[in-house]
């Protein structure tokens, strides 16, 4: 049995699957106060009719961490970085306590400028009298050469409670989201441990014996250890897990759009030949742009709450949400009075009919329109609205830079031939969705909690990065701090085998189980004759396929 | 980081496309300076936008070359997307609301002449001109200056521009008696129609930052300032780096991003530079943010020393001699050109053309038919060791009737001794040709 929970902003969904069937489901209010209580209940309530020896594992997609970066509720972190020669970076927006050291590693992974050890100690000494208790280490190019972020980290050792490294956040390059990527690992560093410790507790106390793991930007998911040393890559874990609920309810090969509607917003998805597109850099958290690999989603302020209002003729929905609907006891109008209006709300009363019905009335557009007619206008402007935000957000997809000869002339264009959707409003809206989009409109069953599925249904996540410059002899992988001597001759079948060894070495991940996902090999040459290669590698645990749930 | 300055980056890197595995135009040119833009977040900065690259059209190569045989024979798709990519910049900037935009693509383009046979110093058709020829589509009267900083006289967009006193073409590079292609001496000045607004400024071997700044602050800047130009565009070769292999120059990559500042150029496009790990990852990125507005006082190379890349006095002296030498051509230019070419109705030149890259010698003559009510014909004859043997008629933006007229009777006439003739109306923006 797989068990899946979805803490979300206002409920907790959780979802009970054996064998492609959903068991049990369950929905709650969250206590925004006691997240913790939130989760412990709720999983206790949904367990209740089960045998915890049958459980083979829960997933969890939280907003622990994603909340304490968004409130700032987070630890002062002193934040170590190396700019080097290039951009002269600030930071002080970031964190007040920045300390900035000389050093600097070029973009082949040669130390140009060693770090100095007198400095380290000086820095050392200021962030203990300041009593910072946490510290995030960055130089540029440190995925290239781990040497001189580790030396940095040895030192603090003892002297502050955690030190995260940069080069260990991801193997990509971008210096500034590193440094950002990394101060939030180091700033919910606590937050985040508090709530892994509580619940390890929780756990005994239920008597369950099973593999807790945390769900990822990406959709994947890591083990609690794994999440106690990578806080940062838990946040927005939802989109993440609605995106995997509907692949996991829909069987889709094709180019697709898929939606989320809740209350308040509209969550946006791209899948290219059914396979979803990631964010092309890395999530962005409050302004904080982050290496942190995350599906491709966009939030867009319109949901079944939002508020309906005409502006000089043409009636607007969103982005503002002044409260319930109408219809509920809510002080304005809202699309989701437009569906009670339309019959396409369940458990709706007379007295919540003619609630509805003054407030869509009181819109009085189309001028002489019924109230039907009224509310059907309503529905095809907010799948309007939805579709001009999809156009946009595809044309830059498809205008997105590409560097070689072949992807420019025959990479094919991003172009949906479906659309899937879940969500409160799902149903209501899918057949203007479908009417303005002239696409197939597919609302797949438990829409509703597809969030609690996909993250009952994720797997593990990993990726290893491989750079070997082989004319200055270096080979990095930063992911797991790796940075070794390698001869002129190293060549790329080297390489690879090196990277599975590793997967197997650090993870105990077999070969056949990952895959190479970016390749690429140059000949470096000095003068006209060649001086060995620049190879790049980056290989992953293959996706295992999605279960598509057996039965509606 | 932030400025106002609005700036498109179309950065073509061609990672699948080289001349040859060990040529220093292969694969991998640009893969350092990536490496660099990315880990200094390029992407991130507000006013910078990445735009994709774009693939250019033969009907863009003929508004200004003749091919031979013909465009598809001669040009890659690779060129094409060069080509592209240039205007893409130029479309950003004439009509996409960008300030300024940077073409940091491969290949170059800045050797290829208005006659193509093959490639010459890496470069098959010129990205620039093409991109120029774009603009003047919706802009026909477009004033244009081109200031080539490469280390190489950019001696192919100085034949395409040579009889256009539209476009303003300075060139700085290391002194043709001690470097290829061997051109562009100050003496080479523009043809009949555009005596005077070719300017050529060939530096000593050895000449560092403070020369080339010196030049472009006392010859370049006044000069801009008086031509007026709508555009100002800079092909930003970048191999008159210290490091790079090809040259003897002193440049640093502060030293760039100080002329970029100075020069304030709309477009800047690629030209060559072959230090691909020690300058090209530095250099692009200083250029990028002085074209951005952004602090670029911490750009540096990992080995650079100021000490060590100082000019002597000689080169100081020498290059202050020829900066008044440049001024003075300038300033008296229309004195010039009454001397050169004042009651003369035809003036012919010969040059001969190697194609170092594929070995290929073209034999060239060059006839300006002078008009007193326009600016004339441009007649083409070329033979090549490819046995080909062409007349290219180029009738000038601007011509008068009668020109128009004789323009065509030479297309319509040519005898059967060719194996090809082209003919480029301006005035109705037509290309024809046929083989014989
Ligand atoms: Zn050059
Ligand atoms: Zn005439």
């Amino acid at each position: 049995m797989l068990v899946g929970l979805d803490l979300g902003g206002t409920h907790i969904d959780g979802a009970v699957i054996d064998d492609g069937a959903v068991l049990k489901t369950i929905k709650r209010e969250v206590d925004p106060d006691d997240l913790f209580s939130t989760i412990w209940t709720t999983l206790s309530d949904l367990l209740m009719p089960f045998d915890t020896k049958d459980i083979d594992r829960i997933t969890l997609s939280t907003t622990i961490s994603t909340n304490a970066i968004v409130e700032q509720k987070i630890d002062p972190v002193g934040l170590i970085v190396a700019c080097g020669p290039g951009i002269t970076h600030d930071f002080s927006a970031i964190s007040p306590t920045v300390f900035h050291i000389s050093g600097s590693i070029d973009h082949r992974g040669i130390i140009t400028d060693p770090i100095d050890q007198e400095q380290i100690e000086s820095v050392s000494k200021k962030i203990v009298n300041e009593g910072l208790d946490h510290c995030a280490v960055v130089t540029k190019f440190s995925t290239r050469n781990v040497e001189m972020e580790t030396r940095m980290a040895d030192y603090l050792e003892g002297k502050v409670s955690h030190v995260t490294m940069g080069h260990r956040m991801s193997g990509r390059l971008n210096f500034p989201r590193r440094v950002n990527t990394t101060y939030l690992n180091e700033a919910v560093y606590s937050v985040f441990n508090n709530f892994a410790d509580k619940s390890s507790a929780a756990m005994s106390k239920m008597r369950l014996d099973v593999p807790l793991n945390i769900l990822k930007a990406d959709g994947g998911m890591m083990d609690l250890p794994t999440a106690q040393e990578h806080p940062v890559e838990t946040i927005l874990s939802g989109p993440a897990a609605s995106l995997s609920g509907i692949l996991s309810l829909s069987k889709i090969r094709e180019d697709a759009i898929l939606l989320d509607i809740g209350g308040t917003t509209t969550d946006i998805f791209f899948l290219a030949d059914g396979v979803p597109l990631f964010a092309p850099d890395g999530a962005v958290i409050s302004d904080y742009r982050t290496l942190v690999r995350a599906v491709y989603s966009v939030s867009i302020g319109l949901g079944g709450d939002s508020r309906v209002k005409l502006v000089d003729d043409k009636v607007h929905i969103g982005p503002e949400r002044e409260g319930k609907p109408y219809a509920y006891g809510g002080p304005a109008v809202t699309a989701t009075d437009a569906m009670i209006v339309l019959g396409l709300v369940e458990n709706t009363d007379d007295r919540h009919l003619s609630r509805a019905g003054a407030a869509v009335s009181s819109v009085g557009w189309p001028s002489d329109a019924s109230v039907e007619q009224t509310a059907a206008s309503i529905l095809t402007q907010m799948a309007r609205t939805i579709k001009e935000t999809t156009d946009r957000l595809l044309r830059n997809i498809n205008e997105r830079p590409v560097y070689t000869i072949k992807e420019l002339l025959h990479e094919k264009k991003l172009d949906p031939r479906s659309i899937h959707i879940i969500g409160g409003p799902a149903k209501a809206l899918a057949p203007y969705l479908e009417e303005v989009y002239s696409l197939e409109c597919h609302v797949p069953p438990f829409f509703d909690i597809g969030n609690a599925v996909g993250a009952a249904l994720s797997n593990v996540t990993k990726e290893l990065t491989l750079t070997a410059n082989c004319a200055v002899g270096i080979l990095s992988v930063p992911e797991i701090g790796l940075t070794e001597g390698i001869t002129e001759e190293f060549s790329l079948a080297q390489a690879k085998a090196r990277l599975f060894e590793l997967f197997n070495e650090i993870y105990h991940i077999k070969e056949q189980d990952c895959e190479i996902v970016e390749e690429s090999c140059y000949t470096m040459v000095r003068g006209f004759s060649s001086a060995g290669k620049n190879i790049r590698l980056k290989a992953q645990v293959k996706p295992r396929m999605i279960h598509v749930m057996k039965e509606i | 980081m932030e400025s106002d300055k609005k700036l498109a980056l179309v950065f073509f890197p061609a990672f699948d496309w080289a001349i040859s595995p060990t040529h220093p135009e292969r694969e991998e040119r640009l893969l350092y300076t990536q490496d660099q833009l990315i880990e200094e977040g390029i992407g991130d900065i507000e006013n910078i936008t990445m735009l994709r690259s774009d693939i250019a059209q033969s009907k863009d190569v003929e508004k200004v070359h003749f091919c031979v045989p013909d465009v598809e024979s001669r040009v890659t798709e690779s060129h094409l997307i060069a080509a592209g990519s240039a205007i893409r910049c130029a479309d950003a900037v004439m009509k996409g609301g960008f300030d300024s935009a940077f073409a940091l693509i491969r290949p170059p383009g800045h050797h290829a002449h208005t006659v193509v046979y093959g490639d010459r110093g890496f470069c098959i058709i010129n990205n620039e001109a093409i991109m120029i020829e774009h603009m003047r589509k919706e802009n026909p009267d477009l004033k244009v200056a081109i200031v080539d900083t490469d280390c190489h006289h950019g001696d192919g967009t100085s034949d395409i521009y040579w009889n256009d006193s539209n476009t303003l073409f300075i060139s700085l590079h290391q002194d043709g008696r001690t470097l290829y292609p061997g051109t562009g001496s100050v003496d080479e000045i523009g043809g009949p129609s555009g005596c005077g607004y070719t300017i050529n400024i060939p530096l000593p071997p050895g000449t560092s930052d403070e020369g080339y700044l010196y030049v472009i602050r006392h010859a370049v800047l006044p000069i801009l300032d008086e031509f007026k130009p709508d555009i100002v565009i800079n092909s930003a070769g970048q191999d008159n780096h210290y490091s790079d292999p090809l040259t003897n120059m002193n440049v640093s990559a502060q030293g760039y991003a100080q002329l970029n500042h100075l020069l304030h150029p709309d477009i800047a496009v690629l030209e060559g530079g072959y230090s691909i790990e020690g300058a090209l990852p530095y250099v692009n990125l200083g250029i990028l943010l002085a074209m951005a507005d952004l602090d670029f006082s911490g750009v540096k190379e990992p080995d650079y020393c100021r000490e060590r890349l100082q000019q002597s006095r000689q080169i100081d002296e020498y290059i202050r001699m020829l900066t008044s030498r440049v001024m003075e051509n300038w300033k008296n230019r229309k004195t010039i050109r009454e001397q050169l070419y004042e009651n003369k109705s035809i003036v012919t030149s010969t040059k001969r053309i190697y194609y170092d890259t594929d070995n290929i010698t073209e034999r060239q003559n060059r006839k300006y038919i002078l008009c007193d009510r326009c600016g004339g014909l441009e007649i083409i004859e070329s033979d090549s060791d490819t046995h080909h043997s062409i007349l290219a008629v180029t009738i000038g933006r601007g011509s008068c009737e009668r020109c128009v007229n004789k323009g065509y009777s030479l297309y319509k006439n040519a005898s059967g001794r060719y194996t090809g003739v082209y003919l480029h109306d301006k005035v109705n923006d037509s290309y024809l040709s046929k083989k014989m």
